[in-house]
């Protein structure tokens, strides 16, 4: 089954061996389409999003691409399947909030999904691990322009490609890095980032929380602007704040290896001993250990060999996850975060010590 | 501040405010408890100012007139609800709403990039029939009947390539 085979492959989080891949978890471009002659899935009566729907899914699964990928209907999943959809990022909560009538498209190695009758008919995007928008951009075009060929987007001279929000009008293009900065949450300066970055017209979210508290220090830095800037013109726009806020996390590790080494030291060891030892964990607290783990693997306390174990449980404790490994919809929170932390205690549980001595402390 | 703000959407008291900064201009919005939750801002994934701003702008009472949109019903009261419209058809109904809203979040107001290949074939696929047919009539008018048999071979070319 889809869920079998997603849960079998990588997911986003694992690192790939590109070189900013310490700070950059992945990249993704997503585009909005909508057809020509329908209504919005927002507005349309439940019979023209059936009509949509069935529309979509019939051109789709004529084109070559999209024979080896899985094109479903989003009722047939269970309430687990969905949530590990959700989790892994193919599909968006608001999807599920509202899932008659929808679909989805994951191809064979998950790095596209197409979500059918969400905020607009299509909703196209492409994941890669690492830092990779040129090569997303391209596989995405040509996705976008093999579908064009099967079904009449709705385009205007003027507008460019039309949506249900103006906020997404033109190119329909969202870009966006998901990063793992915990040099600038630790040092308190994540809260003066977001407000500057917001003032430049871009967008900044918790991957698994809120605001500058997001547990995990992961964050999703993206585009907001959508019409009158070319596809290529926004993407570069962003990758020249990335690289901004690349450096300034890297400039934040730098300085809290300077000044408070101990300090560092001490939260990595405690992270470790409560990963080893815990016998319950809530999501939000397994992020934020996993996060600092993973910050002690970018220093060379622990060996590079353990990044994708680490990388990999970022997405394995979300609460859909710890449900379909526990074989059962678990609905008692303090359950859930028992199951969460005997699966990081099996996890971790042969790490080798610490090496401390790489801090000169 | 002593004065008891309302909230933007209902106008209960308001108890959440928010500041952004879009395009230089500082936009601020204040909301109740209720309807902050209703818009997603204790949602983790959910939040945007963005578009609460735009449902805002999209339903201003300084727009008088109340359009309804022929293709799909929707109408202009239907915005501040919504936020969202109701068919790509209302882009040009409500033109007059939408088109402050592109001006004040995005960079421009008309698109520049990707125009969908089919579309932009018929698109000069047009423009070229149209100089074909003025060459023509000129070719004709001024008796340069081997160009005229040129031009209609063209123009009758490409009505028949109609896969486009």
């Amino acid at each position: 089954m889809l869920i079998d085979s997603i849960l079998k492959t990588d997911n986003e989080m694992m690192s790939s061996s590109s070189a900013m891949s310490p700070i950059v978890l992945s990249t993704r471009v997503r585009l909005a389409r909508n057809l020509m002659n329908f209504s919005f899935p927002g507005w349309a009566k439940k019979s023209e999003k059936n009509k949509i729907l069935n529309k979509c899914l019939e051109a789709l699964k004529d084109i070559e691409i999209f024979k080896s990928g899985t094109l479903i209907k989003v009722e047939e999943l269970n309430e687990i399947e969905r949530l590990i959809l959700v989790e892994r990022h193919m599909i968006s909560r608001e999807l599920i909030n509202n899932y008659n009538n929808t679909g989805v498209f994951i191809n064979e190695d998950h790095s596209c999904a197409i979500m059918l009758n969400e905020e607009d008919h299509l909703r196209i995007q492409y994941i890669e691990r690492g830092y990779k928008f040129n090569q997303i951009w391209n596989s995405i075009n040509s996705i976008d322009d093999e579908i064009e060929q099967h079904l009449d987007y709705a385009f205007s001279d003027k507008f460019g490609y039309l949506t249900a929000c103006p906020t997404n009008v033109g190119t329909g293009l969202r870009a966006s890095a998901m990063l793992h900065l915990p040099g600038l949450v630790i040092s308190n300066h994540m809260e003066k980032c977001i407000r500057a970055l917001n003032q430049t017209g871009i967008a900044v979210r918790g991957l698994f929380g809120e605001g500058s508290d997001a547990s995990g220090s992961i964050f999703q830095i993206s585009n907001q602007q959508t019409l009158g800037d070319s596809e290529k013109s926004i993407i570069k726009r962003l990758t020249i704040f990335l690289t901004e806020i690349i450096e300034q996390e890297n400039n934040s590790r730098q300085n809290l290896l300077e000044t408070q080494p101990l300090k560092l030291a001490d939260k990595i060891g405690r992270a470790y001993g409560v990963l080893q030892n815990s016998l319950l964990l809530s999501s939000a607290e397994a992020m934020d250990l996993l996060s600092v783990l993973r910050l002690a693997i970018d220093l060379k306390l622990l060996d590079e060999s353990y990044r994708n174990s680490v990388d990999n449980a970022f997405i394995e404790c979300q609460p859909g996850h710890i449900q379909f490994k526990a074989k059962t919809n678990i609905d008692s929170s303090t359950m859930r975060d028992k199951f969460r932390a005997n699966y990081l205690r099996t996890q971790f549980d042969d790490l080798p010590p610490l090496n401390f001595d790489v801090l000169n402390i | 501040m002593s004065e008891n703000l309302k909230c933007n959407i209902c106008s209960e008291l308001a108890t959440v405010h928010l500041t952004q900064v879009i395009n230089n201009k500082v936009h601020k919005i204040d909301l109740c408890e209720t309807c902050a939750n209703e818009k997603g801002i204790t949602d983790p994934e959910g939040f945007s100012l963005t578009e609460i701003l735009t449902s805002g702008y999209l339903g201003n009472d300084k727009v008088v007139s109340d359009k309804t949109c022929k293709n799909c019903g929707f109408k202009t009261s239907d915005l501040k609800k919504l936020g969202r419209l109701g068919c790509p058809e209302c882009y040009q109904t409500m033109s007059d709403n939408i088109y402050p809203v592109l001006k004040d979040l995005h960079k421009g107001t008309t698109h520049v990039g990707k125009v969908p290949s089919r579309i932009f074939n018929v698109i000069t696929k047009n423009k070229r029939l149209n100089e074909l047919k003025t060459l023509l009539n000129e070719a004709v008018k001024s008796e340069c009947y081997e160009d005229a048999a040129m031009h209609r071979d063209e123009i009758e070319h490409l009505n028949t390539n109609s896969e486009i």
